[in-house]
């Protein structure tokens, strides 16, 4: 993916590296900013370690972002750089595997020394010892302008080293031709009380975009410059996957006129989600961190037994701490949202990894028969509407729901057409009404819902709890006949949620080929492989689905009109399993465990292999 | 509607605690109580636990949710956020509520959130029939211990007091008289109450309290403590306590004899976190505790919790959608 001098791309990726301490997801932030306002479409990827501010220059504190945005459809961060920006030569080691002969690189060479390359277990420097030949190698001294231009502002040369990365995102947003106007403004209010850190930002923040107009001649640098997206004649704005479920979740509280309570506990990658919420505590969201997981969901459970929605939030290692709480929510029909941000497992495995592992876990993982329903987010944008289909379920039919989400997607933002919330069709609960009378067991015959009875209410004091009960009264009961009522009342249940659901369609492509049915954060991968396979004139279609249990009710017929079926999913094979399962579907799997999103390209290889013909040839049949 | 008696918080469950237990004694109280109370059973909530005691919710005729091992306070907590204006009740044991739901009795009592929590303590596991529990005293034999017990057991009150609790009391499971006027100072308590409930397991631990609750010996080997009052017990009540100044420990002494009178002998000050710890830690020889130990004002964690937030919905979906950084590509 060279940078061609003069010849201008649709679309560009590039890649910011650093240490951990460098402020480089701010960079990361404040480009993907930028480039949005240029009127770009794109998508990002935050790659950073578990260590906050690990030991500087060494190769595990390397903290990366990367961000492919452009004039076409965009719906990846990019399989590979355009252009590697690294502020030393750990960010360089690290990141040179993601880059094909041609990318240009960015390097400071301020950092280069022979103490840091050692840092880097690096035996020679790679700038001098030929092994980036195949590359465009930029080598700049950055600090040392960094320090030159915020020298005037009276900091140490530590602190004034602090705003390179701004220096570098000015030359950054100068090779791209995007504005400096909301980075201007974002470091003018974030160091307000810090006049010296303010202006020497700023200062900085120029300074790399002076360097990079005068940088022709000295690097044969060149301006690039991206025709913008067509949009519609809509609002947009960024946002990230942890910022639109916030905000699906607010909204579903609105529709469902229901005040949400949403208790957790801290873990990586899902925190996100509760520092969102915890900022919209006047739009009828409470937030409650709890001393661990298991009270976290016991408290969420407390919340929607006294009338509130209860949320709760973790990634798999919490969600497994959750379990025998989420039987709970099921014996005793109570609604509950539970989201997972997966990460890379198992136990503590990559936390700041994305993967999509945990779905065995979320249709299967509990005691007894406990089934619940399950949904999940293919975006950050995505997980608006996830959020409300997840809350909407929980309410109908009086249950728990687990929402699956990942690190990638929690962290990575995209550019969103703000809906027309007015058109959402409003969230019915299970609430009794004022002329409400009879039992708080009597359930709905289409949802199985029972009455949403909470304390407070004289007409409906009850009883409740883990125990077997009654199916009519709600009295503990151990009588065998009852038992077995329960068991298929609560699997007719969340059998139901499927006559409710919307049938599964194709994203894209034609039947008769080869599907590639994928879920959750794989949709812009997925997406971008087979519309290329489409456009080359391969009988391939895309199937993402939202409902994994229950699974749409069409979606073995659908299934069955294709050759075959492949499966590419961030796991060992889960949902092949699932549809084994469920539709007794065979598949070919495509599985990769990285910790890293799919690429387009290697999903590509594996659809070339699979597709069992061209559309020309079937016309020819 | 006129008011209602103790049985009106009776459900039409049938109760299935072993004849004898010393859990009937304890629900008559807690009915009692709520009933000279005038408490409301729509506004009234029982959350229990797993465990014998944590049957208790089905035979009160409130609201009820009988949860899972150990973690009752963790969903009190829920409701109680959800909705203030509910009385909330815990009901646990030693097992459930100092074993497997240690971490979540820790966490209600330093929030001092405001719930009522009573700790059946049988020093037992009765439910699955007879382990020993981390309150059984060294030397227990069970299923489990059949040589004997060795851990080291905890004392209720001492962990709730480490955890900063604000209220907590100590009582017998058949003092009909004393144990719903406790219930009752628990019930008026702002902030987490605790009450120990010392209960006669009488299949798998009969009669471990006898040294203390035995009705010959009671007036010598309990102390009903009064806030205010000398810490004077004794069934001629001329037995005191008094601090050694040495061993900064509670002894007892008679008053009359070697020179010493009631003015030797410590007045109980509920306040008093010092005094609360002494009077929680006495073993015999000394007199166990009766009453309410500990009592002071700590911040109410349900009302911090809604103090600064605006209630009621003011922001408008529609209004949040457009935060951030916006692109405008309409028209015109």
């Amino acid at each position: 993916m060279a940078l061609q001098p003069g010849q201008d791309e649709t679309s560009y990726v590039v890649r910011f590296a650093g240490d951990s301490g460098d402020g480089i997801q701010l960079q990361g932030q404040q480009f993907t900013v930028a480039s949005a306002l240029a009127g770009h479409d794109l998508a990002t990827l935050p790659d950073f370690p578990a260590e906050i501010r690990a030991p500087t220059g060494t190769r595990f504190g390397v903290s990366a972002f990367q961000i492919q945005f452009g004039g076409n459809r965009i719906t990846t961060p990019g399989d590979e750089p355009n252009v590697l920006i690294a502020f030393n030569p750990a960010a360089l080691a690290v990141n040179l595997p993601h880059l094909s002969p041609g990318a240009m690189i960015i390097v400071d060479e301020n950092a280069f020394t022979q103490q840091r390359l050692k840092r880097a277990d690096l035996a020679t420097n790679p700038l001098e010892d030929g092994s980036l030949n195949e590359f465009t190698v930029i080598p700049i001294a950055i600090s040392d302008l960094t320090q030159q231009a915020a020298k005037p502002f009276g900091l140490g040369s530590k602190d004034s080293l602090r705003s390179k990365n701004f220096w570098a995102l000015g030359l950054m947003l100068w090779l791209f031709d995007q504005p400096r106007d909301a980075s201007r403004q974002w470091i003018k209010i974030k160091f307000a009380r810090d006049e010296a850190v303010r202006d020497a930002n700023l200062a900085a923040l120029d300074a790399g975009h002076v360097y990079g107009e005068t940088a022709e001649l000295a690097h044969g640098l060149v301006q690039h410059k991206t025709p913008q997206a067509k949009f519609d004649a809509v609002e947009y704005r960024t946002l990230t996957g942890a910022e639109a479920l916030a905000l699906g979740l607010v909204a579903a509280g609105e529709l469902a006129d229901t005040e949400l309570m949403f208790c957790s506990y801290p873990i990586t990658p899902a925190s996100a989600l509760l520092h969102q919420l915890a900022g919209l505590e006047d739009a009828g969201v409470s937030t409650f961190q709890a001393e661990d997981e298991i009270a976290a969901i016991c408290s969420a459970i407390g919340a929607s037994y006294a009338g509130k929605l209860g949320v709760t939030s973790s990634s798999g290692p919490g969600i497994a701490l959750k379990t025998e709480a989420i039987g709970l929510a099921v014996a005793t029909e109570l609604p509950l949202l539970i989201v997972n941000s997966q990460r890379a497992g198992p136990s503590t495995g990559m936390p700041t990894k994305t993967e999509q592992s945990d779905l065995y876990q979320a249709v299967y993982g509990r005691n007894a028969d406990t089934p619940i329903p399950v949904v999940a987010s293919r975006s950050p944008a995505d997980c608006f509407d996830t959020a409300i289909e997840a809350v909407r379920i929980a309410l109908r039919h009086m249950t728990p729901v687990i929402l699956l989400t990942d690190g990638y997607i929690a962290n990575a933002s995209e550019l969103w057409p703000i809906p027309d919330f007015e058109r959402y069709a409003p969230i019915a609960t299970a609430k009794p009404d004022d002329a409400a009378t009879g039992g708080v067991f009597q359930r709905n015959p289409q949802t199985h819902a029972r009455v949403w009875a909470t304390p407070g209410d004289a007409r409906f004091i009850h009883r409740i709890g883990g125990i077997e009960k009654d199916i009519d009264s709600g009295n503990i009961s151990y009588e065998a006949d009852n038992h077995q009522a329960m068991t298929d009342l609560r699997r007719a249940k969340v059998a139901s949620v499927a006559d409710y659901l919307p049938p599964q369609e194709l994203e894209q492509g034609v039947v008769g080929g080869l599907a590639v049915v994928a879920w959750g954060s794989t949709y812009g991968a997925v997406y971008q492989a087979v519309n290329q396979c489409l456009s080359e004139g391969y009988t391939v279609a895309q199937i993402h689905l939202r409902y994994l249990n229950p699974l749409p009710a069409n979606l073995g017929e659908l299934l069955a009109r294709f050759d075959r079926v492949l499966i590419p999913e961030l796991n060992d094979g889960q949902l092949a399993t699932l549809l084994r399962d469920k539709l007794l579907i065979d598949s070919v799997q495509m599985n990769k465990v990285t910790g890293q999103p799919l690429g387009v390209a290697e999903l590509k290889d594996v659809i070339y292999r699979n597709v069992p013909r061209k559309m020309l040839e079937v016309s020819n049949e | 509607m006129s008011e209602l008696s103790f049985k009106d918080f009776a459900t039409d469950q049938e109760v299935r605690w072993c004849p004898g237990c010393g859990d009937y004694s304890i629900l008559k109280a807690v009915q009692r109580t709520l009933a000279a109370g005038g408490a409301k059973p729509e506004n009234t909530v029982f959350v229990s636990g797993i465990g014998c005691s944590s049957r208790l919710p089905y035979y009160v005729e409130t609201y009820g949710f009988h949860t899972i091992h150990g973690r009752a306070p963790a969903v009190a907590t829920g409701v109680k956020l959800a909705n203030p204006q509910l009385d909330v009740w815990v009901v646990t044991g030693d097992g459930d509520g100092l074993s497997i739901g240690g971490n979540h009795l820790l966490h209600a009592l330093r929030r001092n959130i405001d719930l009522n929590i009573l700790l059946f303590n049988n020093e037992i596991y009765g439910l699955t029939k007879g382990q020993y529990s981390p309150t059984s005293r060294p030397g227990t034999t069970s299923p489990s211990s059949p040589g004997g017990s060795f851990d080291t057991p905890i004392e209720p009150g001492l962990f709730a007091l480490g955890a900063g609790a604000s209220f907590i009391a100590r009582a017998v499971d058949i003092d009909q008289k004393g144990l719903p006027l406790l219930l009752a100072q628990a019930n008026d308590h702002s902030g987490t109450a605790f009450v120990e409930i010392l209960q006669n397991c009488i299949v798998y631990n009969k009669d471990v309290f006898d040294d203390v609750v035995s009705k010959k010996t009671a007036a010598d080997t309990q102390i009903h403590v009064q806030n205010g009052e000398p810490l004077i017990y004794g069934k001629e009540r001329n037995k005191g306590l008094r601090l050694n100044a040495a061993t900064l420990a509670l002894e007892s002494v008679e008053i009359g004899a070697d020179d010493v009178t009631e003015a030797d002998v410590l007045v109980h000050d509920e306040t008093n976190t010092t005094l609360a710890q002494l009077l929680l830690s006495m073993e015999a020889p000394l007199p166990a505790a009766m009453g309410v130990i500990h009592r002071v004002q700590k911040p109410v964690f349900n009302t911090s919790f809604w103090q600064n937030k605006p209630t009621g919905r003011r922001a408008k979906v529609v209004d949040l959608l457009r935060h951030g950084n916006m692109l405008d590509r309409r028209v015109g």
